[in-house]
């Protein structure tokens, strides 16, 4: 109570409206969730902290304790640091965690480059036109992400669609190899991830306020400056949460690299597979995912504060 | 004027490789060479692979599993997402709201082998403390599924709770009515919208999964996503366009009705009025 008579600066009935509903029913409602998201969302990284510094037993499950008994009455803490020595000696870790960043990246700016002129003509399309392009965005988004990301094998194989039409119209005349290059990882996470880029920007896009554009146009403004000087710092933030949103799952993808890739360069979310489910090497694997999470802190939160910035804006 | 071109443009360019994809699957389902990219004009359009697709009892066995872990998932997901928006969007600033709002929102980026490993890790420690959850299948599939996609319905519940100002919840309560009232009869119907494109959204977001069912899954509780990408792994195979298509379809069809539905909402909702202006 002590910390809600700090808050003097808020209106009385606020306070008053605030005090009474917090009864068990709105208790119930904040702690079922809040311990649901502890307890399997919260509480898994400390676990997956504690076997990065165990090591590997051929057993089930297959890692050392971390304590164990010496003796009667001693009690022993082993911390094995030699997982995240070998991840650092190690040049297959440290390139496919700079390949991943890469391959994240450049697709987060292919995404952008062809959202945002997407989500720019969908927000100054008619209101009928808008909800039938919306639509059409987030359909592929409702089937399945797997199946279409496997349309591209077909696509872009040797002897693909993609090279027939080519070799039938005689642009070239040897088939281009697309599968398992740099390129055909490109595609596929554009491909898969452009609706987390569009909608965000949509969402920016659609509420500016089109008067700023013609005050602008008023005073002499070209098109171009406008654009420039008005609607692309208003769209920053739709511009930011749309890239965090493509490229922090982008950094730790498994499905497009392993149906499209190279097979001579993986990413990190094939190297922590690999270890996992191949080498049943638990307590690498856990490292592995734990330099990933200290490398993607930054991004989350920014994402985070982003959203929550976004969601609480409408509220009084 | 430059820009008038560009940005329609993008969007038609944009739209079309949207949809390329998926329509070669469908067109390519109906072909009967088994090699994927020719057409076998003599013997096409042929049922052949929907035959072969509704004739592989392990396919099968796998969509029952999926479907059953989906449903369980979309309502659990939406119990608690809704709860989670909720208390984010109306019940203004109290202790570890910061704590709540981040970790309701992580899971939208979280990479999935990430949440993967560590729900893992999570269920074998805790069986090995306190014997539950007993091995892993279809228990443990679910609760990971419930714990990504709340955060997708909470996303949806609080940014529909925030268009809306909170005067009517107000004026309710001034006129005496009690929170349990209000939620019921105010809140509840405002998101009910929200809350059923966020049960569909779930049940897709646990119908599509594959790495995190990986990770959590056991002997006997392989879902559809597990069975189709061992099966793409080793190749094209023509009866996965089959799968394809038929997904698709039922969407399309689910999302026309849907749509339908909707406006037959907003007619009856606007008809008595109007007649009600006649009289």
């Amino acid at each position: 109570m002590s910390g809600e008579a700090g808050k003097g600066a808020m209106p009385a009935r606020a306070d008053r409206r605030r005090r009474t509903r917090r009864g068990h029913g709105a208790r119930l409602a904040i702690a079922a969730p809040y311990l649901w998201l502890l307890l399997f969302f919260a509480v898994p990284f400390l676990f997956v902290l504690k076997i990065s510094f165990s090591s590997v037993l051929v057993a089930m499950p297959p890692y050392a304790p971390l304590i164990e008994w010496v003796g009667n009455q001693s009690l022993a803490i082993r911390l094995n640091v030699a997982n995240y020595l070998f991840l650092f000696t190690d040049d297959l870790y440290i390139s496919s965690w700079l390949y991943s960043l890469k391959v994240a990246a450049v697709s987060t700016v292919g995404c952008l480059l062809l959202g945002y002129p997407m989500a720019y003509a969908i927000a100054r399309s008619s209101p009928a036109w808008r909800s039938l392009f919306l639509l059409l965005i987030i359909l592929p988004f409702w089937t399945s992400f797997l199946l279409r990301v496997y349309a591209w094998i077909g696509l872009l194989k040797n002897n693909g669609l993609i090279n027939n039409a080519l070799l039938a119209l005689g642009i070239i005349d040897q088939p281009i190899t697309m599968m398992q290059t740099d390129f055909a990882v490109y595609v596929g996470i554009i491909y898969s991830y452009l609706p987390f880029m569009i909608l965000p920007l949509y969402a920016n896009l659609e509420k500016h306020d089109l008067l700023l554009l013609e005050a602008a146009k008023d005073l002499g403004a070209r098109p171009r400056t406008a654009f420039l000087r008005i609607t692309l710092p208003l769209s920053l933030p739709g511009i930011v949460a749309g890239s965090l949103l493509v490229f922090i799952p982008a950094v730790g993808e498994f499905v497009i690299p392993s149906l499209l890739g190279r097979t001579d360069q993986l990413m990190i979310g094939r190297v922590l597979w690999d270890e996992f489910f191949a080498n049943r090497d638990w307590p690498v694997a856990s490292a592995v995912a734990i330099i990933m999470l200290l490398l993607l802190v930054v991004p989350i939160t920014i994402f985070q504060r982003l959203e929550s910035r976004e969601l609480g804006g409408g509220r009084r | 004027m430059k820009r008038g071109v560009l940005a329609p443009l993008a969007l038609a360019v944009g739209l079309v490789f949207l949809y390329v994809p998926i329509v070669s699957m469908i067109v390519f389902s109906f072909n009967a060479s088994r090699l994927v990219t020719v057409w076998d004009a003599a013997n096409s359009p042929t049922l052949h692979w929907y035959r072969e697709l509704f004739g592989n009892e392990q396919m099968l066995d796998a969509a029952w599993v999926s479907l059953r872990i989906a449903a369980m998932t979309a309502s659990g997901a939406v119990v608690l997402g809704t709860l989670a928006g909720l208390t984010l969007a109306r019940f203004g600033p109290f202790r570890g709201r910061t704590l709540l709002s981040g970790l309701a929102t992580a899971p939208l980026v979280m990479p999935e082998v990430i949440t993967g490993l560590s729900l893992l890790l999570l269920f074998v420690s805790l069986e090995q403390l306190i014997g539950w959850p007993q091995g892993r299948g279809i228990l443990t599939v679910t609760l990971a599924h419930v714990t990504f996609s709340m955060a997708y319905v909470s996303v949806i519940v609080q940014s529909r709770l925030a268009g809306h100002d909170e005067s009517l919840e107000e004026a309710a309560m001034d006129l005496g009515a009690r929170p349990l009232t209000v939620f019921f009869r105010i809140t509840l119907p405002l998101i009910l919208p929200a809350i059923a494109s966020g049960w569909l959204l779930a049940f897709t977001l646990s119908w599509d999964d594959l790495v995190i069912s990986q990770f959590v899954a056991g002997p006997g509780s392989s879902t559809l996503p597990m069975v189709v990408f061992s099966k793409v792994r080793l190749g094209v195979s023509p009866d996965v366009n089959a799968l394809a298509t038929l997904l698709v379809s039922v969407v399309a069809l689910g999302i026309i009705a849907g749509t339908l539905w909707m406006r037959h909402l907003s007619a009856a909702r606007t008809l008595p009025q109007q007649e009600d202006d006649r009289t």
